[in-house]
Order: structure tokens, then C-alpha cells, then sequence
């Protein structure tokens, strides 16, 4: 098997390979491999609640494994791997340097993946992403769980060395004439979500070596039984994973500021505001965790506090939504694939935004906290803005990775069929929650609007799938057979690129690009 | 900033004040339904893999299934023998975890006879998605 076809090579170099481009590579095709993973698993779900009854999986067992690893694969498999692709091809070439600034703690990171990978597939726990304790430690059937932990280990270190690659590539490496307030906002997005990932992992790197001692007996922190308490792994774990949603969607506005202004034909509208809200944001994130524990039984103070903290983060998501629409007021701008996957993600990230804020206000948390509701919430974010951003930018780096281009009425098809089938999935799931529907159920009641509800879901998770196969057709398809790209210019708009390829990567050769 | 942004901070305005205004509407509501009325009766809820157990002021006890009165204020005293569960009556906006190890409490006044369903929100294991029972809610 060879990669990069304009440019064949054997699949070992790549793989050995410590330079950034081909590190990028292995990472993308890592993560797009783990979306198709993840994204069978939500249609298994998705077909199994359908209708009342047993419809696919035979038993609650295997939903509840499927349930975990689909989301553990999306969040840590699929979007972390997917930036780092981004970040890898173009954070280096963006600050002018000739690489990662450590290449070898690079490979590392990402050969840390596949294994972590392994332990979560093969292991199959069952007690959800978050592993809520005491369940996880009383319950929650071994080895799985312990599979699981190990897992979740790798991948904290892994996102810990790449974070750390970012911060230094970009402060200390960056070319001498640049100055900070100079780098593009892609950039810029890798070092705020990086510096997030430094300050909030640590925490949860933690609160799983607690977690795996508990299982063994030797502690218990987080087991009433013996003293502990587990809504101290949940303060734990949310101090973590909410900055951790802000890891996921800044790379994502990132990708949107490289497509939107170039497919608007105009620079972005304000490079300060852009700077001005990832600095926001990177620090406004660690003053929300215990939105998610409104229900855990914390006092007024408590509630409002957190209330506040949340809430104060989003007038800077609203900034970059602004940039963006100003950026394109005007502009000449070609609905080319990217672009249509930058701005249907951006009309989903305002409601996914709205949705957010109703989780936020207190009394109506109690009633769409673990319901449908925030199932549909954070798909908004997590599909809607962040996959589809990723989405849009793998179309944007095709013809520099692969020299082709892809094919473009796919690629809109493509589009089309995940934006309605995110409408129809998502929406349609915040209703359900309204009606009271949890999530994390293997099978429900014959309540006549939850019957017909999941099955609209349903249908609408079917919609995307189709786009999904057509993208896999479409990658596979053309980077073999496509139309060679115009190097300099492969979506005709005129004007200067990052060229991924116009870094010289060593096992290129002489002569090559 | 290099050239003029005030359209940006008008929006930004706009926004923060519709938060603001969300905010302290939350805070109001929320206020008011964080405490129990003084005269609320007390229901102890012990929730277990995979089923509720409830306890009256005068000791009866119900399994799966809770009679209640209509018009009267009920505080229900949550707590958990072994996981983390959810009791939530959904049509009446009752949800709160039950924690084991720990009493956490909720409270409502039921205004309409009927049956109504109460299930597990949080995540508990084989079972979680049939753990439920039935409030039978009845006039005086
Ligand atoms: C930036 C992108 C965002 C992502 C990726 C994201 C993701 C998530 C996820 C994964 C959950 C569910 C966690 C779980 O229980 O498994 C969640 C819940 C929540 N989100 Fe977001 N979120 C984002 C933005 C926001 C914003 C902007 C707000 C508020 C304005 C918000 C407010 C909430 C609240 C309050 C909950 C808790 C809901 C509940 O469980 O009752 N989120 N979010
Ligand atoms: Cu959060
Ligand atoms: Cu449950």
C-alpha cells in the first residue's frame, strides 16, 4: 500500500516517518478510521431504538458497552486525533519552522493512540464515558473497566505531550519576525486549546489512578461504603471534561477562521477579536464545571455560582460566531465543500449555543438534565460544530495531501445529507427529552410520543450514515482516480495558501516538494 | 483594534444583556422552589438496583409504587443502598439524585389526580432502563 499518491510511498515511511506532514497523516487517517468505528456503534444504537422492544441487541449488557465505547471512541478517538491532524500540518508551516518542535515526543503521542484504542475495543466497559463512580468501582463488571482506565491513561498522555509540542512550537519556535499577536488564528486555537489540555488534565489523570485503587480494594475514594464520596470523582472528572469540550471545539473554530475568510475572498474581520476570544475562553472554561452536577444535590450558592461561571463564556463563543458573519458580509464568497461544511456548522454551533444556555439556567436543567436533551445539546456541538468543521477542513487539505481533488457534487451531497440528518437527529432529540425520555436506555415504555420520536431519530441518524458512506466513497474514490489539483490555487479562488506540501519533508527526495 | 468595531459591541451588548436578563430570572425561580414549605410531609426514597422503595411519616412503606394526596407539599429525602441513581417524576419537574451515602432533598405538591410515571435518570447499570414506578396521585 502506498500514501500520498502524488508522491507514492511505501505505507512504513510514513509510518516510522517523525515529520510532521506524515505524523499529520497518520493521525487523520487514524481518527477518520475511529469515526467509522464510532459511527457504526451509534448506528447499532440508533437501529436497537427504533421501536420498543428488542429490535438488534438482544440484551441491555451489550447496549450499555456500545453506548460507552461510542462515546469514549468519538471524544477521544475520533475529534482530539482529528485536530491534532490539523494542528500537525499546519501549526509548523504557519509559524515557519521546519517541524514540530520535538518530532520524536510527536510520534510518540500519536503511536500512543492505536494501543489505547485497542484496550477500549477490545475491553468494552459499560458504565458510560464519564465512569460515575460508585457504579464503576462496586459495579461495573472486570476486566473492562480496568481496560478502560489503562485506556483513558494513554490517552491523557498522550493529548498532555502534543499539547505540550503545540505550546513550545508555536511560543519558541515561531520564525523571529513573527510576533505572537501575528500568528494565524489557527494557530493561535492550538495554542489556547493546548494550554487548556496542560491546566485541566492532570485532574482527571488523577482522579483515574483513584478510581483504578478503588476497583482494587486498596482505597476508597470515591466508595460511600468505606467512607468516600463519589460526587468528588464527578467534581474531579467535570473540572477536566468541561474545559475538555473547549479542547474539541476551539481546533474546530480554528479550521472555520483558515476556510471562511479564503472562501469569502477577504481577510478575516478581526484578528484581534478572534485572539481576544480563544484567551477568553481558555479561561472562562474552568469556571463551569458543576453545570453538569446541578442534580447531585449542591445548595443555591453553589448552583448559582457555577450558573454565573457558565454563562460568562458565551459572549466570547458569540464573538467568533460575529467574525465570522461579518467576514462573509460582502464577501465574494464560493460555496465550495469546505465552505459549506464551515457555515452549516456554524448555524448549528449558534443553536447548539442556545440549547447550552437552557441547560445553564437552573430550573430547567431539572428538566432536561440526563434526558435527550443533552443528548441533542452536545451532539449539536460535538457533530454539528466540531465533526463538521473537522469534516470541512479534511475536504480543504484533500488535494495538498493526496495531489487529487475530490470529487465536488459528492462532496455536497454529502454535506446536504448530514446537515438534514443532524437537524432531523438532534432537534427531534431535544423534543424527546422535553418528554422526558433519559438517555442511556436500552428500551422504553410504549409512550405513543416516544415511539414515534426515536424513530424519526432514527431515520435521520440513517441520513447521515448514507452521507458518511458517500465521504468514505469519495475519499477512497478519488484519491486514487480523482482530477489532478491545481497545486497553487486547487479551489480557484485566488490568493495564497499554507501549502502542507511546500514543507519539505525529508523522504520526499530531491527535486520534490 | 485597527478599524472601527462598533457593530461588534453593540451585538456583544445585546447578548451579554439577554444572559444577564436569563440569569437573574433563573436565580428568581430557582429561589423560590429551593425550599420546602415548613408544613411538607416527608416521603424517604430509597432508591437500589434497580428499583425505589418509599417510606411515609408514619412508617407504611411502599414498594414500586407511591400513593399520594393531591394539593398537599411532599419533601422526599433521597438516598441510594449502592450506585448513583436519578429518582425523577417527570410531569412534575421533580429530579435529583440519589446518592448513597449522602440525604439529598426535593420537594412538589401534586395538583392533579392520576397516574403518573417516576423513573431512573442517572445511569445505573443492567437494569437502569426498567427502573421505574408508578405515582397514584389521589383526591382527599
Ligand atoms: C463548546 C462546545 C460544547 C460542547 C462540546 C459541549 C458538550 C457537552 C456534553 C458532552 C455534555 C454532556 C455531558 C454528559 O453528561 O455526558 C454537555 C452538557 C451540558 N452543557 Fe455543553 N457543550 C458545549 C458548550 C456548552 C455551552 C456553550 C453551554 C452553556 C451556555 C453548555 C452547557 C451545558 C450544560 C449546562 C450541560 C449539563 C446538562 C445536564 O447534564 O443537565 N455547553 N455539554
Ligand atoms: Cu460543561
Ligand atoms: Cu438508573
Amino acid at each position: 500500500m502506498v500514501l500520498e499518491l502524488a508522491r507514492p510511498r511505501p505505507i512504513w515511511q510514513v509510518m516510522f516517518s517523525t515529520h510532521h506532514t506524515d505524523v499529520g497523516l497518520m493521525y487523520l487517517i487514524f481518527s477518520l478510521l475511529a469515526m467509522f468505528v464510532g459511527g457504526a456503534m451509534a448506528i447499532a444504537l440508533r437501529v436497537e431504538l427504533f421501536a420498543p422492544g428488542a429490535q438488534l441487541i438482544q440484551d441491555s449488557m451489550t447496549f450499555n458497552r456500545l453506548f460507552t465505547a461510542h462515546g469514549t471512541t468519538m471524544i477521544f478517538l475520533f475529534l482530539l486525533p482529528s485536530a491534532s491532524a490539523v494542528g500537525n500540518y499546519l501549526v509548523p508551516i504557519m509559524v515557519r519552522y521546519k517541524d514540530m518542535a520535538y518530532p520524536k515526543l510527536n510520534a510518540i503521542a500519536f503511536w500512543m493512540i492505536p494501543p489505547a484504542a485497542a484496550l477500549v475495543w477490545l475491553g468494552m466497559a459499560d458504565f458510560g464515558w464519564y465512569a460515575n463512580p460508585p457504579y464503576s468501582v462496586i459495579s461495573a463488571p472486570a476486566p473492562a473497566a480496568e481496560m478502560w482506565i489503562f485506556g483513558l491513561k494513554m490517552l491523557g498522555v498522550s493529548s498532555i505531550l502534543s499539547s505540550i509540542n503545540f505550546v513550545v512550537t508555536i511560543m519558541k519556535c515561531k520564525h523571529p519576525d513573527m510576533s505572537l499577536g501575528k500568528v494565524p488564528l489557527l494557530g493561535w486555537s492550538f495554542l489556547s486549546s493546548s494550554i487548556i489540555v496542560l491546566a485541566a488534565m492532570p485532574t482527571f489523570a488523577a482522579a483515574l489512578l483513584m478510581l483504578l485503587t478503588d476497583r482494587l480494594g486498596a482505597s476508597g475514594f470515591f466508595n460511600p461504603a468505606v467512607g468516600g464520596d463519589p460526587i468528588a470523582y464527578s467534581h474531579l472528572f467535570w473540572f477536566t471534561f468541561h474545559p475538555e469540550v473547549y479542547v474539541l471545539v476551539i481546533p474546530a473554530i480554528g479550521m472555520m477562521y483558515e476556510i471562511i475568510p479564503r472562501f469569502s475572498r477577504r481577510p478575516i474581520f478581526s484578528h484581534s477579536s478572534g485572539v481576544a476570544a480563544f484567551i477568553i475562553l481558555s479561561i472562562v472554561a474552568f469556571a463551569s464545571w458543576a453545570h453538569h452536577m446541578f442534580a447531585t444535590g449542591m445548595s443555591f450558592t453553589e448552583k448559582t455560582v457555577f450558573m454565573v461561571g457558565t454563562l460568562a463564556a458565551v459572549p466570547a463563543s458569540a464573538m467568533h460566531v460575529f467574525n465570522f458573519l461579518a467576514t462573509m458580509w460582502n464577501g465574494r464568497i464560493k460555496f465550495a465543500t469546505p465552505m459549506m461544511w464551515a457555515v452549516g456548522g456554524i448555524a448549528l454551533f449558534f443553536a447548539a449555543g442556545a440549547g447550552g444556555v437552557v441547560n445553564t439556567a437552573m430550573p430547567l436543567d431539572f428538566i432536561t438534565h440526563d434526558s435527550y436533551w443533552v443528548v441533542g445539546h452536545f451532539h449539536l456541538f460535538v457533530f454539528g460544530t466540531i465533526a463538521f468543521g473537522t469534516i470541512g477542513f479534511v475536504y480543504y487539505l484533500f488535494p495538498y495531501i493526496t495531489g487529487r481533488m475530490y470529487n465536488e457534487k459528492w462532496g455536497v451531497v454529502h454535506f446536504i445529507l448530514a446537515f438534514v440528518g443532524a437537524c432531523i437527529t438532534f432537534f427531534t432529540q431535544h423534543i424527546l427529552g422535553l418528554f422526558g425520555m433519559p438517555r442511556r436506555i436500552y428500551d422504553y415504555p410504549e409512550i405513543p410520543e416516544w415511539v414515534s420520536m426515536n424513530a424519526l431519530i432514527s431515520v435521520g441518524a440513517m441520513i447521515i450514515l448514507v452521507g458518511m458512506v458517500i465521504f468514505l466513497a469519495n475519499l477512497i474514490y478519488s484519491s486514487a482516480k480523482g482530477k489532478p489539483a491545481n497545486l497553487e490555487d486547487p479551489f480557484g479562488l485566488g490568493g495564497k495558501y499554507y501549502y502542507p506540501f511546500s514543507q519539505r519533508n525529508p523522504h520526499h527526495g530531491d527535486g520534490g516538494y | 483594534m485597527a478599524h472601527s468595531n462598533w457593530a461588534e459591541w453593540i451585538y456583544l451588548g445585546v447578548v451579554t444583556a439577554l444572559l444577564v436578563y436569563v440569569g437573574a430570572e433563573a436565580w428568581n425561580v430557582e429561589r423560590i422552589i429551593d425550599h420546602a414549605p415548613e408544613d411538607a410531609e416527608i416521603i424517604k426514597v430509597t432508591a437500589q438496583q434497580w428499583l425505589w422503595t418509599f417510606e411515609h411519616e408514619d412508617g407504611t412503606k411502599e414498594v414500586g409504587e407511591l400513593h399520594l394526596k393531591k394539593d398537599h407539599a411532599y419533601k422526599f429525602e433521597l438516598t441510594s443502598k449502592d450506585v448513583i441513581h436519578n429518582f425523577n417524576i417527570p410531569e412534575y419537574v421533580v429530579l435529583l439524585d440519589a446518592v448513597p451515602g449522602r440525604v439529598n432533598t426535593v420537594w412538589f405538591s401534586p395538583n392533579e389526580v392520576g397516574e403518573f410515571d417516576i423513573q431512573c435518570r442517572e445511569y445505573c447499570g443492567l437494569i437502569h432502563y426498567n427502573m421505574r414506578a408508578l405515582l397514584i396521585v389521589e383526591d382527599v
